[in-house]
């Protein structure tokens, strides 16, 4: 593994702008890009201006999209970043380690056993999903003996579990599959209004949680016993931050399907400007992982027009190797 | 012969019993008391024997590539499902049924790319740098089943929805679609590859002990890897190609064998019949589970191998073996 | 190049690990039926020397000389039966036996298809009853105690049945009572006329045990021979950078190393 630089706190300051100054620029673009593109001055007039003819496009798709981009990515990379924290280990995500697996099978058995389609009465489930998923995680990537490999292979593990448990709910029932398809795939194109009023709560608390919880996980990085003798409580603190994994990534599948690797790439990317400090770098995270996810979601408008790829497979197809790169580089060094 | 020895056969012999009582409950004897007419017979030739045979080829052809795979990695879990061999057998299989229409044949054929193709970018790519050994092969595996399964996903969204129904179904493994010109492909390549693994049995269980033991031991590592990796693949590839990755099953049958001969290492013998055992049992099961729906094998296995990898997950930590 | 005189032997031999070099143009011989004990302060090479010296670790460049002929071309199995390796550390399958785990020690005396012959039971149970382990026999090696599983492991390197032994750090992470009894071990190994290369920590132990000493100091070696002559003051200045008073064992009459403190205080 490379040695992380110390890093000055003014390369952290002036970062800082910059990474805002980045995820405004793709919000801006978020909105202007689609099957109707729109001058940044279009943009504007359609976001302010009731009688302009672009204010139906920005307001009932455009701007929930982005909307939903933007606190999707932010709970990814949060989570990402406070799981791999808390299991001390690098190759922690949230949709590699079956969490968003988790969400979204309790998803599919709300849509298709119960009948509830609507965003505000599965989201329960998915939260539910989520905290099952991530108690068993934690169970196995806190054993005393957990590395890496073993983490994210018993992730990977149950992930396959639950692909298999949702492919068996699908065949019993072909509709269910037809509406899920879509789902599971992780985008964000559908977003509505009413799914980002929905979220938000869940998020804001999520994300007030996990930025709560930089300060204690820092000392919880020292080890238990170095972080107890220090004052801090460790019981309590994973309390915390499996509460804020679960309210993130519990409402953000709901919103959006499982979508995997923009927890495991965010933090790395933002460790190498802030160092291991969680207080740094949750907020980095915090930023820069709509930056991914939009970005990601405005190649996917771009690349197969008419048509759009979903924001899911765009990570997918990017993080992949960024994951492989991380494993390889690990193992040489 | 020693007492662990001795448990091996025996329970061997219970899975050869297990996959005969199997194979007679799939035939139905009993309905065809009155004596058997032309059309009975037909189904029992054409039907049922293909589907029992395959049952039998593919569940020890599965098992055997998962105690191989596991014994390779040096884990419990590092299984042909996890490792991104069965997602790449999907997207053969996908592009098969969507871009050339999903004739058996045609959907055998590019799973069997899509499966073998996987397993050499896995094996290269781990290859990188030298050594295959230690956690590399896992991680890379776990990297491309990742990269693997948002494709699929993706390619399921653009089918139409009998399309979508039809992959989604082969995904799971299924012994519908099962043949006797399917049977004799099976067969061919199961009795050329699975003798071979069985011979490599000794150099596996050294392989367990470390590489460095390994290669202090006289054991070419890296060529013993490479060969049994490859004769698995090609193995789990050919029976996926005509039953699907039938889920769990590769991960579960080395497991089961272990616990119930209580030996260690990779106990081929035992899990390849196991894995014949397992496969006839989930299909009578899944034929017969719910009633008037004919569900695929692969849910079974999926289901009920799914409960107990979590239970393995939650109990198994604690040794340290995951 | 001269004809090494022992079995085993380097010559210019260069070893690292991707680009880092750990090991440079190293010249050693390990004495025929000796004790050999390769010290040094960490990161010195030492493990990396022994990886190399049983072709687990391929030379950058140079070559590792058995009898005379490099180690790589002789047959893979011809060196498997002539040294053995326990490695550092070596992977417990879940739920073996202890004789099981030495029975796979005899792997280079089998044949693919050849079973397990009562010729191999019988040395399982030398080398168990050498190492005081016969009654553990069919205990898994998990429930073993750390001093008994790394006796488990030397019984395996000893069913390779090989007259060269080299052993990794063999007393790492065991108490005092423990390390000793894996020494005791290694001295009867040697007398019973095997060639026994150790890599351990402890330079008294060293000391004590080994007939011949290989020091090595950022990949070289700074001094080898017998301990009552290597081991001074000046060398384990050099060698661990450490202040040392060396004075006679009162049990053994070797060398044993007293460190002084660092700096030169006032009384």
């Amino acid at each position: 593994m490379t040695t992380r630089r110390a890093h000055p706190a003014r390369c952290r300051a002036v970062g800082l702008p910059a990474a805002l100054a980045a995820l405004l620029v793709v919000c801006v673009l978020s909105l202007a890009i689609g099957a109707l593109p729109l001058a940044p001055s279009a943009v504007w007039h359609g976001l302010a201006d009731p009688a302009s003819g672009a204010y139906a496009v920005v307001h009932q798709t455009r701007l929930p999209r982005t909307l939903l981009g933007l606190l999707a990515g932010t709970a990814l990379g949060l989570a990402g970043a406070v799981m791999q924290a808390l299991t001390r280990n690098p190759l922690a995500d949230p949709g590699l380690l079956g969490v968003n697996a988790g969400a979204s099978a309790a998803v599919v058995t709300a849509t298709a056993l119960l009948g509830i389609s609507s965003l505000s009465g599965y989201i329960w489930f998915a939260l539910g999903g989520a905290a099952l998923v991530s108690v068993l995680i934690y169970a196995i990537g806190g054993g005393a003996s957990s590395t890496p490999a073993r983490l994210a292979l018993a992730g990977t593990a149950v992930n396959a579990a639950l692909y298999s448990y949702v492919a068996a709910l699908e065949l019993l029932d072909t509709g269910a599959l037809d509406k899920m398809r879509f789902w599971t795939v992780g985008s964000i194109a559908a977003a509505e209004p009413g799914t980002v009023l929905r979220i938000t709560p869940f998020i804001l608390l999520g994300t007030v949680l996990a930025l709560g919880c930089a300060k204690p996980l820092n000392t919880l990085a020292l080890g238990d016993e170095a972080a107890t003798a220090l004052g801090a409580k460790p019981a309590l603190t994973r309390g915390v931050a499996i509460a804020a994994i679960v309210l993130l990534c519990g409402s953000a599948t709901a919103a959006c399907g499982p979508i995997v690797f923009v927890g495991l790439m965010v933090p790395q990317v933002a460790a190498r400007i802030t160092g291991p400090d969680l207080r740094w770098l949750l907020p980095y995270s915090a930023i820069l992982a709509p930056v991914l996810l939009l970005g990601a979601d405005i190649v996917g408008r771009v690349v197969a027009r008419p048509s759009e790829l979903e924001v899911g497979i765009i990570t997918a197809v990017i993080g992949g190797p960024v994951f492989l790169l991380t494993v390889v580089g690990r193992e040489r060094a | 012969m020693s007492p662990t020895m001795k448990r091996s056969v025996g329970v061997s012999v219970v899975f050869v019993a297990l996959a005969a009582v199997a194979a007679f409950a799939t035939v139905d004897i009993g309905q065809f008391s009155g004596g058997i007419t032309e059309a009975d017979a037909f189904i029992i030739n054409q039907l049922l024997l293909p589907r029992i045979l395959t049952a039998v080829l593919a569940g020890a052809s599965l098992a055997l590539a998962g105690a191989v795979f596991q014994s390779v990695t040096r884990n419990p879990l590092g299984s042909p499902d996890v490792l991104g061999f069965t997602q790449g057998a999907a997207t053969g299989a996908l592009v098969g049924i969507m871009a050339f229409g999903g004739g058996a044949l045609v959907v055998a054929v590019s799973a069997w790319i899509g499966a073998v193709g996987s397993g050499v970018t896995i094996y290269l790519v781990a290859r990188r740098g030298g050594v295959t050994g230690g956690a590399r092969l896992i991680l890379v595996g776990i990297g491309i089943a990742a990269i693997l399964s948002a494709v699929n996903e993706y390619l399921i969204t653009r089918a139409n929805i009998v399309d979508a129904a039809a992959a989604t179904v082969w995904i799971t493994g299924s012994l519908d679609g099962s043949t006797w010109s399917g049977v004799v492909i099976l067969a061919a390549v199961t009795f050329l590859l699975a003798p071979c693994l069985l011979l490599t049995s000794r150099s596996l269980r050294v392989l367990e002990l470390g590489d460095d033991l390994a290669i202090g031991l006289g054991l070419g590592v890296e060529k013993v890897r490479l060969l049994t990796l490859t004769g698995a693949v090609l193995l789990a590839a050919t029976a996926a190609s005509q039953t699907g990755p039938v889920a769990f099953l590769a991960l579960c049958a080395p497991h089961l064998a272990r616990r119930l001969t209580r030996r260690t290492g990779p106990n081929l013998v035992p899990t390849l019949l196991l894995g014949a055992a397992l496969m006839l049992w989930a299909d009578y099961i899944s034929q017969h589970a719910i009633p008037n729906r004919v569900l695929p094998a692969g849910v079974v296995t999926g289901v009920l191998g799914g409960g107990y990898l979590v239970y393995l997950l939650a109990h198994q930590r604690k040794t340290g073996q995951i | 190049m001269s004809a090494p005189a022992n079995r085993l032997a380097t010559r210019n031999l260069t070893l690292g690990y991707d680009h880092r070099q750990v090991v440079r143009d190293l010249e050693v011989e390990i004495p025929d039926r000796s004790f050999t004990v390769i010290i040094g302060a960490n990161g010195c090479g030492k493990s990396t020397l022994l990886r190399a010296l049983a072709r687990v670790l391929r030379p950058t460049s140079g070559t590792v000389l058995l009898d005379g002929k490099e180690i790589g071309a002789h047959p893979s199995r011809h060196v498997a039966r002539t040294v053995g390796l326990l490695p550092q550390s070596p992977i417990t399958p879940d739920g073996i036996t202890v004789a099981e785990l030495v029975g796979r020690g005899r792997f280079p005396h089998q044949g693919a298809l050849r079973r397990e012959t009562p010729q191999d039971r019988a040395v399982v149970e030398r080398c168990l009853a050498e190492t005081a382990l016969t009654d553990l026999g069919q205990r898994p090696v998990s429930s073993l105690s750390g001093g008994q599983r790394q006796r488990a492991w030397i019984a395996t390197a000893l069913a390779q049945d090989t007259e060269l032994l080299l052993l990794d750090e063999p007393t790492t992470y065991l108490d005092l009572m423990h390390q000793i009894e894996v020494l005791d071990l290694c001295a009867r190994l040697h007398a019973a006329g095997r060639t026994v290369v150790a890599v351990l920590h402890d330079l008294n132990q060293a000391a004590r045990y080994a007939s011949h000493l290989i020091v090595l100091r950022e990949g070289e070696v700074i001094a080898e021979g017998a301990p009552d002559a290597v081991i001074t003051a000046e060398l384990v200045g050099r060698a661990f950078g450490l202040r040392a008073r060396i004075i006679p064992d009162p049990e053994t009459g070797r060398p044993l190393v007293i460190p002084l403190p660092s700096q030169v205080t006032a009384k």
